[in-house]
């Protein structure tokens, strides 16, 4: 038996330092092509009959920025990340979490959050494995809140599109709803609000899975197919929303976007709110948006409560936690979080 | 004859899941039966926190994106 399963494996593939090597080709062609962004968008701008500073000149070089930076930096940042997560795992994180006190448990599941890799699709029996095993409702929430809100391709992009301040702000501000209203949300006993069938349900003693043991290589490997799946899925919403930013680039007039998104209107920042929560689209998308508000005068409150409700706050997310959740409790969630956001929006419209 | 179940909610890399470890049976000319599992309930009462999920004879070998097609063959002729 040993003899034919070693038969039908013969080859095992390059060696490990190809794969090492690769990496820092990678990296290296990375850098240079991140050099030529402005000479390429300026080039290839020159190359078509419209004046470079008419609205049209600005929207086209906008966009040809945009989408070659994002997707460069998409391939980086989620290579990166899919990398790091390989160490982590839901089973780990439900272990981590089902032993620490309260108090404690909101913050790490924030963190844990950010780092555990799940999909939206899972996220129902990630959502019953967790609390079956104890964890309490409120924790659970803080977790599942901070995966999207603070995920390492918003912050990334962030950084890349409109500077480390914001980045910066944005994870302390992130973090903290994240926690505040997972807190908030367990001082509520809600566990009366789930659905009958989870509430009987005890999934705590299945059987757990054993470890894969995953070298250097097999983690290369997971960032290299996490490219591949996230970028395969996510490119035509970063087309969409660069196409949207190349037009607010290009053609809505300051004075516009001053009395609309600008930091006098107090209706500013709910209504920002509101247009968020029906969007659907994921982080990736959104920042080439938000980069074009903050570039025309958008204040920054509004604009952060704009980004953070379209993150954090999606309907498609939201059916399917109707499997789990019933209306109301989903109701208190949303709202729960939206104080958050509106919050973090008023706050910096009066600061700054 | 193994008895291999597929947990996933019905997204795409589940569908894929299921085709690969179709195909590596029929490659290793292994005796099975796979069965899709898609309602949440079940998937949560196997101790899946991630789909897709697979367990073969009962017992739960992989959780959490697509199977190594190494692995699986190792499974399969476990």
């Amino acid at each position: 038996m040993t003899a034919e399963t070693q038969d039908i494996k013969p080859d095992q593939g390059h060696p490990d330092w190809h794969w090492y090597a690769g990496v820092a080709a990678f990296g290296a062609g990375w850098l240079l092509l991140y050099r030529q962004l402005i000479p390429f968008s300026e080039w290839a701008t020159a190359l078509l009959p419209v004046g470079r500073h008419s609205h049209t000149g600005e929207a086209i070089a906008f966009f040809l920025y945009d989408v070659p930076k994002v997707l460069l930096l998409l391939t980086l940042i989620v290579f990166v990340t899919g990398v790091l997560r390989s160490w982590f795992s839901p089973e780990k994180t439900r272990a981590i979490l089902s032993g620490k006190r309260e108090v404690m448990g909101y913050p790490l599941a924030a963190a844990l959050g950010v780092m555990t890799p799940f999909c939206s699709c899972s996220s129902v029996p990630l959502f019953i494995g967790f609390v079956s095993a104890g964890i309490p409702l409120g924790v659970t929430f803080s977790f599942l809140i901070a995966g999207p809100m603070v995920g390492p391709v918003g912050l990334g992009l962030l950084f890349g599109l409109v500077g480390w301040k914001i980045a910066a702000i944005y994870l302390v501000f992130g973090f903290t709803i994240s926690t505040l209203a997972g807190w908030a949300m367990g001082k509520m006993n809600l566990e009366r609000y789930l659905q009958d069938w989870v509430r009987e349900l005890n999934a705590g003693a299945a059987p757990g899975l054993e470890e894969e043991r995953l070298t250097m290589v097999d983690r290369i490997k997971i960032g290299i197919e996490q490219v591949a799946e996230i970028l395969g899925k996510v490119w035509i919403w970063v087309v969409i929303g660069i196409a949207i930013g190349a037009l607010i680039h290009g053609y809505v007039p300051e004075a516009m976007m001053l009395k609309i998104m600008g930091g006098e209107a107090w209706w500013s920042v709910p209504a920002a709110v509101a247009v968020g929560i029906p969007m659907y689209t994921n982080a990736a998308g959104a920042i080439p948006i938000v980069e074009a508000l903050l570039g025309k005068g958008a204040a920054l409150g509004t604009t952060l409560a704009f980004m953070m409700s379209v993150i954090a706050l999606s309907l498609p997310e939201m059916i399917i936690l109707k499997q789990v959740l019933t209306l109301r409790l989903i109701a208190v969630f949303i709202a729960v979080v939206a104080t958050g956001i509106l919050a973090t929006g008023f706050l910096f419209n009066a600061i700054l | 004859m193994k008895t291999v179940k597929v947990y996933g909610p019905g997204c795409k890399r589940c569908e894929t899941t299921e085709q690969m470890v179709k195909d590596a049976a029929a490659k290793l000319s292994v005796d099975v039966t796979v069965e899709k599992v898609t309602d949440q309930r079940e998937i949560a009462m196997a101790g899946i926190m991630s789909t897709p999920g697979i367990s073969i004879d009962g017992k739960l070998v992989h959780a959490g994106g697509l199977p190594d097609t190494a692995k699986l063959d190792e499974w399969l002729s476990a």
